[in-house]
């Protein structure tokens, strides 16, 4: 299966890499995925508290190619948004960016479930109810 | 100057030499004749030439000529030779032994024939990837009909100590099978002194063409019959009827003679740059070679690196190198590879493992420009693993409760 030039880019450049400090209250940390069914995505958030605003995301992905896109090109959708903003973005967004085929739909569906663990981490350690996701079905 | 990209997945596919092509030319144009025409010599010169070929392909493997079936590729000579065997001797018994780390041909083959009525015992190898000897002894049965064992690995090269097998089998009045497809024409394989009374190889796999291989059976002590899987012309001593694929048969022909003259040159060659490979990538922090070191082919090197996932780094490099990864990635299949985790691999480190197959045109100067690009490849996405990162942190991974999709 031939790659996507999209996802060939963000494989040998990939944007945002790094870690934030997970246990500072302005930063959410979404930590999804599994060792034994091949990927791991940890996806982090900086929130300005004042605003609401995304200042800051970095991504560290276990996986193939294409999780490592997905994370990637999601770290650079989050920076800017407010959080209210990033609740909505939608893996299908990510799959239709990145051209992904059907057999690895489910890296997006990973990196959409990483945006929505690290907003409820935010939002708990600042005193929010956690918010409930419909499920995507099985990835 | 290099040539890209480079092939290292010999144990998928090998090329066709060029003395394979040009024996087997003739007999696609001027000597097309179908080896059954008894009546002209367009039929007497196909027979001549599949009757030489036969010799060659025997002789590989220490056989007389006759005992050797052709076949259309070890899938179709496992299929007959298990399948064959349990309805052949279905007065004497029902079950079958065969191991976890054999290929889908033979595993899939069992199953079949377990809907059917047979009873199969699936052995588990041991974490070095081999059978171990005690438990076949201890799984024997009055009613065991079959012993079917893999010569060497396909993943991991690790090769079976099928003389024992092979003594085992026999003490208990059972026949012994082996896929031999990876271990013919690349490691000494003799039938009298190995055994075995019945075994599938192919062509593809020793330089010669796709679409032809052949089933060993063995006429003497004992005199082994299996029932054949197709009906027709009675072709191949009415074990396999078809039309021979003559040019096939030529080409299986030659690339069995060059694999019996060249093979020591070759081994001797070939696992020098495979020790210089997997001496080279075992520098790398957490890297496991996987399977018997001491037991293996001598083109093969399966290494797992972990922390990263295999088809992530086969990209980092897949448009010049070619190789194969334990890890499937997609939706259809998350699970690893079975034959690892058979070896008590985790599913983090079968993840993480490529599988390295040299052949008779690789290199140093490819093996030198793989170890650069899969050690800058390792340690590149492991800059970029959140399981690594935790690794160096102390950060114990398989007490963390994973949320299972």
């Amino acid at each position: 299966m031939a790659y996507s030039d999209k996802v060939i880019d963000h494989y040998s450049n990939p944007k945002n890499v790094g870690t934030l400090d997970k246990a500072s209250k302005s930063v959410g940390t979404g930590l999804v995925g599994a060792p034994e069914c091949g990927d791991v995505m940890r996806l982090q958030i900086q929130v300005d508290e004042a605003t609401g605003i995304i200042t800051d995301a970095k991504f560290k992905t276990f996986g193939c190619g294409s999780a490592i896109a997905s994370s990637s090109l999601a770290t650079e959708w989050l920076k800017g948004k407010s959080v209210d903003e990033a609740v909505k973005i939608d893996n299908m967004d990510l799959v239709e960016e990145l051209n992904l085929p059907p057999v690895k739909i489910h890296c997006s569906v990973l990196a959409e479930d990483a945006i929505k663990s690290a907003i409820n981490d935010y939002r708990v350690k600042n005193g929010l109810a956690e918010l409930v996701f419909e499920e995507k079905g099985v990835h | 100057m290099l040539k890209l990209p480079i092939y290292l997945d010999h144990n998928a596919t090998t090329p066709m030499d060029p003395r394979v092509l040009e024996a087997m030319i003739p007999y696609f144009t001027e000597n097309f004749g179908n080896a059954a025409s008894r009546n002209h010599s367009f039929g007497w010169h196909a027979e001549e030439a599949v009757d030489y070929a036969r010799e060659q392909v025997a002789k590989l493997i220490g056989a007389d000529p006759k005992e050797i079936i052709f076949t259309s590729g070890a899938t179709e000579g496992d299929n007959l030779a298990i399948k064959g065997v349990y309805e052949m001797y279905a007065s004497k018994g029902n079950h079958i032994i065969t191991c976890t780390t054999e290929h889908k041909a033979v595993l899939d083959t069992c199953k079949h024939l377990e809907k059917a009525g047979a009873e199969v015992t699936y052995l588990e190898v041991q974490p070095d990837g081999l059978i171990d000897l005690k438990e076949l002894e201890a799984a024997m049965r009055p009613t065991t009909i079959l012993v079917a064992i893999m010569y060497a690995n396909n993943e991991i090269g690790v090769i079976q100590p099928v003389n024992e097998i092979a003594a085992i089998a026999k003490k208990h009045g059972a026949l012994f099978f082996t896929d031999g497809v990876q271990a013919v024409g690349k490691i000494p394989v003799d039938v009298i002194a190995d055994g075995i009374d019945i075994m599938a190889f192919t062509a593809h796999k020793m330089y010669g063409p796709k679409g032809v291989g052949a089933l060993y059976v063995r006429r003497k002590n004992p005199r082994v019959k299996v029932t054949a899987q197709m009906d027709g012309g009675g072709h191949e001593r009415g074990m396999r009827s078809g039309t021979l694929n003559v040019p096939g048969i030529v080409g299986f022909g030659k690339a069995a003679e060059i694999a019996r003259t060249d093979m020591e040159a070759d081994t001797a060659r070939i696992s020098k740059l495979r020790d210089k490979l997997e001496n080279a990538l075992k520098q790398i922090d957490e890297s496991y070679v996987n399977g018997n070191p001491a037991h293996r082919l001598p083109h093969v090197s399966n290494i797992s690196f972990k922390y990263v996932e295999g088809e992530g780094l086969m990209m980092g490099f897949n448009k010049d190198i070619a190789l194969s990864s334990g890890s499937a990635c997609t939706s259809a299949s998350l699970e690893p590879s079975y034959v690892l985790k058979a070896l008590g691999l985790g599913d983090d480190l079968a993840h993480s493992s490529l599988r390295f197959g040299l052949g008779r045109y690789t290199t140093e100067e490819q093996i030198d420009f793989t170890i650069k690009a899969v050690t800058e490849t390792v340690l590149k996405l492991r800059e970029m693993s959140p399981l690594w990162e935790m690794f160096k942190e102390g950060v114990d991974i398989d007490a963390i409760q994973w949320a299972h999709h």
